[in-house]
């Protein structure tokens, strides 16, 4: 990070100003989940209705009579932010509304675990939604229990340190592209400008277009709000979270390149949900990634 | 028009005649004929709705759900194990006012596994805040669902149109086809106050606190008091256009009757012959038949068990710990009251065993021979 500093690049924005979410939501502070909700909603614009189920999104927004949003909300049910979105998408399209582009925006209990039936069926059917999976990799509005997107070695509430989570992450980026969408993509809160261009090229596509979105939790992962950020930059630059795009199931693309990956130790060490690990179980880490790595290579091309 | 069809296309032509604009649905025995009917309509564009095939009942009640929200007129149909699954979701529509109308075709629960009749499906929805309306003629079935998103739109409540497995479901009745024009007429385009648009920007369902949840319940419970008079009115102006109306019982031979059957579905059909044959041997009987069960017309029914010596109640369900499911709503609406008639409950015809004239004859032999209920239930046709 000194590196960066110390070459005093002068930064331009190139993000839009407009603000689609408003101050005085009730997500904690260092939120990953609140910045990905307000990048995202950069890239649609106000013609655009979201389905929100029960996940940290579903306070954040606020409560009744409340809405941080500016565009119209519906929470729906744990298990059906795909299929609701669907309804609302045919329900405006019967009553004369083409344009809104309808999201549904699940976090990856509701999307890896409760919802996928509902999100797998939207997609074989190719409904014309956009599905958004934030990852904070637990049950975080709950306290932080186990989902099958919570990695390996990670504590949390119901996998304790004598017990932490011994299976990898559920690979949904692998799954959904087995049902071969027309688009799909990971994305980076410290990405914004990656996230935004794929939310613009997604926006233009008619069909399922799914968005797995990495959002760093500080609550859970037991990390300093002023992290999240860097965390989350880690995450790409060691390549736990690849940035990428898929088009119909199998043109991918990296869209952040890596040239070097960064080992994975420093991630690791700014999180207390992995403080009980052995440096063997590192290393076990490290090696997850790097054969990861290389299958996403081989898939992009490279 | 009329035509002869099967009591699933009766749910089919109901739900195209009030022109829904989606269709979300799962197929199930004995539920089947009316998706695929509605398909073929879907695919001739004879009904311009988009047909969402999902894949489960679960995501079929969700996105009729998002569809309603969205200021879409929304149907769905489905049975038993279906309509078990769609539970939450049920709770959500009434919660969230969504008035979608359904239909269900009464199927026993398993395990084991049957498709037979019953009403133990439909009877477990019982406290989610949907009307119910019990049909026991095609006819009814497809007048019923016309009728229902009047009163559904009206009230923001939604409802669930409900017949009997195979003896309503696939069995084949001259139906008078109501004639487009008049539905036009009758029902005009679901335009809800409130709805989802990005043009009005508004969260519907988040967190309530305490001190709102309250509140919205009550409403719901106020807006189901006003249902009966709705329906009844919805009924009479029906009537005008069509010469049938829906009205909340099905009252046969009640006026000077001694004795009375509680009745329900197609049993209350079968139990009209019973009473003609009681009549005939000099018993004066008379047959009560509940067609909507939520909101439940406890009006109507003092009105005419009052008049009564005697009522039996025949129940095609079971509240396991309790007993039949009208009988236990019947007594509570007459509970306190004085003058009212002993009531006596009966379940019979359980998955999908038929219950017969006989079955009936057999209940009211039962009930003369008593002057009170010596126990809770009295099962007719079970093998002990």
């Amino acid at each position: 990070m000194s590196q960066e500093v110390k070459k005093k690049k002068k930064m331009t924005l190139t993000l839009p100003t407009d603000e689609l979410m408003a101050c005085g939501h009730l997500a904690c502070q260092g939120c990953g989940a609140t910045l990905a909700m307000r990048f995202f909603m950069k890239g649609l614009g106000q013609k655009t209705a979201l389905c929100i189920p029960a996940c940290c999104w579903a306070v954040i927004d606020g409560s009744y009579p409340y809405s941080s949003m500016d565009v119209p909300v519906y929470h729906c049910a744990f298990e059906t932010a795909a299929s609701t979105a669907t309804g609302v998408k045919a329900g405006l399209e019967a009553t004369g509304d083409t344009e809104t582009t309808v999201v549904a925006w699940g976090g990856d209990g509701g999307t890896f675990d409760i919802g996928i039936q509902a999100l797998s069926g939207a997609a074989e059917r190719n409904n014309d939604i956009i599905y958004v999976c934030y990852d904070n990799e637990a049950y975080m509005n709950t306290g932080i229990q186990r989902s099958s997107a919570t990695p390996y070695g990670a504590w949390t509430t119901t996998t304790p340190v004598k017990h932490f989570k011994n299976r990898p992450k559920k690979d949904i980026d692998a799954i959904m592209a087995a049902h071969r969408i027309p688009y799909q993509a990971t994305a980076s809160i410290a990405y914004p400008e990656d996230l935004l261009k794929k939310v613009k090229k997604a926006k233009d596509i008619k069909g399922l277009r799914f968005f797995h979105i990495y959002a760093p939790c500080p609550t859970g992962w037991k990390s300093r709000p002023e992290d999240t950020v860097k965390l989350a930059r880690m995450a790409v630059q060691s390549g736990l979270f690849p940035l990428y795009e898929v088009e119909n199931g199998e043109k991918y693309t990296q869209t952040i390149k890596v040239k070097e990956r960064k080992p994975i130790d420093e991630y690791i060490k700014r999180q207390g949900r992995f403080r009980h690990l052995k440096p063997e179980q590192i290393a076990t880490i490290q090696a997850d990634i790097d054969r990861e790595w290389e299958i996403l290579l081989k898939k992009f091309g490279a | 028009m009329k035509k002869v069809i099967m009591g699933n296309h009766a749910l089919s032509y109901g739900a195209m005649l009030s022109r829904a604009q989606v269709i979300s649905a799962y197929p199930i025995t004995p539920q089947t004929q009316v998706v695929e009917l509605l398909s073929e309509m879907c695919a001739d564009g004879s009904l311009a709705a988009e047909f969402i095939k999902v894949e489960s009942e679960h995501s079929a009640m969700a996105s009729c759900i998002g569809a309603s929200v969205a200021g879409a007129r929304a149907f769905t149909a489905t049975s038993s194990q279906g309509l078990a699954l769609m539970h939450e979701m049920l709770h959500w529509a009434a919660g969230g006012r969504h008035p979608i109308v359904m239909g269900n075709v009464n199927r026993s629960m398993a395990p084991g596994w049957s498709i037979w009749a019953d009403q133990n499906d439909s009877l477990s929805q019982r406290d989610t805040g949907w009307m119910q309306f019990y049909c026991a003629s095609n006819q009814e079935v497809v007048d019923t669902v016309i009728q229902a998103f009047k009163v559904s739109e009206r009230l923001m409540i939604p409802a669930m149109v409900i017949l009997d497995a195979f003896a309503l479901s696939h069995t084949y009745e001259v139906v008078d086809v109501p004639d487009q024009a008049l539905v036009d007429k009758f029902l005009p385009p679901f335009k809800p106050a409130i709805k989802l648009t990005p043009a009005d920007p508004r969260a519907f369902g988040g967190l309530t606190g305490s001190e709102h949840y309250m509140e919205l319940r009550y409403k719901l419970q106020k807006d189901m008091e006003k249902a009966p008079a709705l329906i009844e009115e919805t009924g009479r102006e029906y009537e005008k256009l069509f010469g049938r109306r829906l009205e909340l019982v099905d009252a046969y031979l009640c006026d000077d009757a001694e004795f009375l059957f509680v009745t329900s579905g197609t049993a209350g059909y079968t139990a009209r012959v019973a009473v003609d044959e009681l009549r005939k041997s000099g018993v004066k009987a008379g047959n009560l038949r509940i067609k909507v069960f939520r909101p439940f017309p406890f009006a109507e029914i003092r009105g005419i068990l009052k008049k009564v010596k005697k009522a039996a109640v025949v129940d095609r369900n079971c509240s396991y710990g309790a007993g039949g499911i009208f009988y236990q709503e019947v007594k509570s609406g007459l509970y306190g009251i004085a003058g009212m008639p002993p009531v006596l409950g009966y379940i019979a015809g359980l998955g999908g065993r038929d219950i017969t004239v006989d079955s009936f004859k057999e209940v009211a032999a039962h009930a003369m021979a008593r002057d009170h209920a010596d126990e809770e239930i009295v099962w007719i046709g079970v093998k002990k």
